[in-house]
């Protein structure tokens, strides 16, 4: 039983599947990621693939400030997602709305509606970053149960509420 | 054939303990060709296993009713035809067989696709729906070229028998039915050009985008099984009658392995076409060569 732990924990950790959400973003953002996956960063070697699904997905990756009208899609997106399964917040937008803060249209930062595992700083981050996050969350994604936690529930309406 | 050689073709050699690794094997090799030819590393040497257990180990949303049971239905259904087609080929010489064997692989390398079909639209997603409406106009297109390809070899050689198929030396017109197979093994693959019915990022992932966890576990290793079956199929027909077991055994999976290789690098070469493209493609261009060759075979046949 424990051998088969070992054996799920390690293929969690050598096959992220991403699935990536722009919630907004400048584009910047989701260029790197491209680019991450491009043959000079090569993020395949680490066994991630690029999901059009995200039923297929471990890992969602979001770019942008998360705007008004992108938090119901967010919400949806990581119900979609199955256990077990992390975010990577890319960039500073979905960390503290960046230069965006104190705009109307928005309802950032991420990890007011989603629990955010790792975050990857930068305007942009390099594609390198992005990569390290990525190996990051699959480490926090290995050792993680079948039955959600308590702290990968997105909160709930009250707590949400600034 | 009796019970005991059928169940060690089925589960042993060449079924699943063998076709299980050299599915993993061929995806590999499928996505390492791609990365090389894009001057990548790639991805390493077991990742389709990884990718296989961890999909294994992940939940699935829950499904209800009938349509919940038919999606847990499908991808075993067309895992257990994959396999079944393995299990079939002649590989080892007078490894046993029955008259007309040949119909029942033909009937059992369709069966995944046809579940692909029928799995796209138990999903009840858009994306899967389109998926399989394009799934199922490829396979009216490139089906009648196949079986016309596979025909004409069976009646130049007055069977259907695969083991006497295999035995026996290749003619002109088979060489011409093996080219008529390979030209539909793409589209059978579902690989570049004719990565239709799956069309990553185009419609999401197609017939399997609402598939997860085990089930998308059991597609990979379908698509997977399909690889060995489709390739392995080409590699009985077209390798020298060898009358020693482990020569046989490793002739088959040499030639495999090459046209594995084959196809990736034409799966990394190509775009995807539209599917007219396709369509007019199979319809207009490659059926005339499959209709020249099954009618040339029943020519000599009547002549002979």
């Amino acid at each position: 039983m424990n051998l088969w732990k070992r054996l799920i924990c390690t293929c969690r950790r050598r096959s992220p599947w991403l699935f990536h959400m722009n919630s907004g973003s400048c584009n910047g953002c989701d260029i790197e990621l491209v680019a991450a996956l491009s043959p000079r960063y090569d993020a395949e070697q680490l066994g991630v693939r690029l999901e059009g699904s995200p039923r297929h997905a471990d890992i969602v990756c979001v770019t942008g400030p998360v705007t008004r009208n992108a938090v119901a899609a967010i919400k949806t997106v990581y119900g979609q997602v199955c256990h077990p399964k992390a975010v990577v917040a890319i960039g500073s937008c979905p960390a503290t709305t960046n230069v965006f803060i104190d705009s109307r249209t928005l309802a950032g930062p991420l990890d007011k509606h989603i629990p955010v595992d790792v975050f990857v700083p930068g305007c942009p981050p390099r594609p390198d970053a992005i990569i390290q996050g990525v190996a990051k969350a699959a480490e926090i994604l290995a050792e993680r149960e079948m039955k959600p936690a308590e702290t990968e529930l997105p909160p709930t309406v009250e707590e949400a509420r600034p | 054939m009796n019970l005991i050689t059928a169940l060690a073709r089925l589960l042993i050699f060449p079924g699943l303990l063998f076709a299980v690794p050299a599915a993993w094997f061929f995806l590999w090799v499928e996505r390492k060709a791609v990365a090389l030819m894009q001057e990548r590393i790639g991805p390493p040497f077991m990742q389709p296993f990884f990718d296989f257990v961890k999909l294994l180990a992940k939940s699935t949303p829950p499904r209800r009713g009938i349509g919940g049971m038919l999606m847990r239905a499908w991808p075993l259904l067309a895992v257990s035809g994959a396999a079944g087609a393995v299990g079939l080929l002649p590989v080892l010489p007078s490894s046993g067989g029955f008259e007309g064997d040949l119909i029942l692989l033909l009937a059992l390398l369709e069966l995944p696709s046809m579940c692909i079909i029928a799995a796209g639209f138990s999903s009840r997603s858009i994306f899967g729906e389109i998926g399989s409406a394009r799934e199922a106009a490829l396979s009216v297109s490139y089906n009648i070229v196949f079986l016309l390809a596979i025909v004409s070899v069976a009646a130049s050689q007055h069977t259907f028998r695969l083991e006497m198929l295999a035995a026996l030396p290749a003619s002109p017109l088979r060489w011409l039915g093996i080219a008529a197979i390979l030209v539909c093994l793409p589209a059978k693959l579902h690989i570049n050009p004719f990565s239709l019915p799956n069309a990553e990022q185009e419609i999401y992932a197609g017939p399997m985008t609402e598939y997860a966890g085990p089930e998308l576990a059991m597609w990979e290793l379908s698509h997977g099984l399909e690889w060995v079956a489709g390739a392995g199929l080409v590699a009985t027909l077209a390798a020298p009658h060898v009358a020693i077991g482990w020569l046989a055994a490793t002739l088959f999976i040499v030639l495999s392995f090459v046209l594995v290789l084959l196809l990736s690098t034409l799966a990394a070469a190509t775009a995807r076409l539209a599917i007219d493209t396709t369509v007019r493609f199979y319809w207009q261009c490659t059926l005339i060569f499959a209709v020249l060759a099954i009618s040339s075979a029943l020519f000599m046949r009547f002549r002979s």
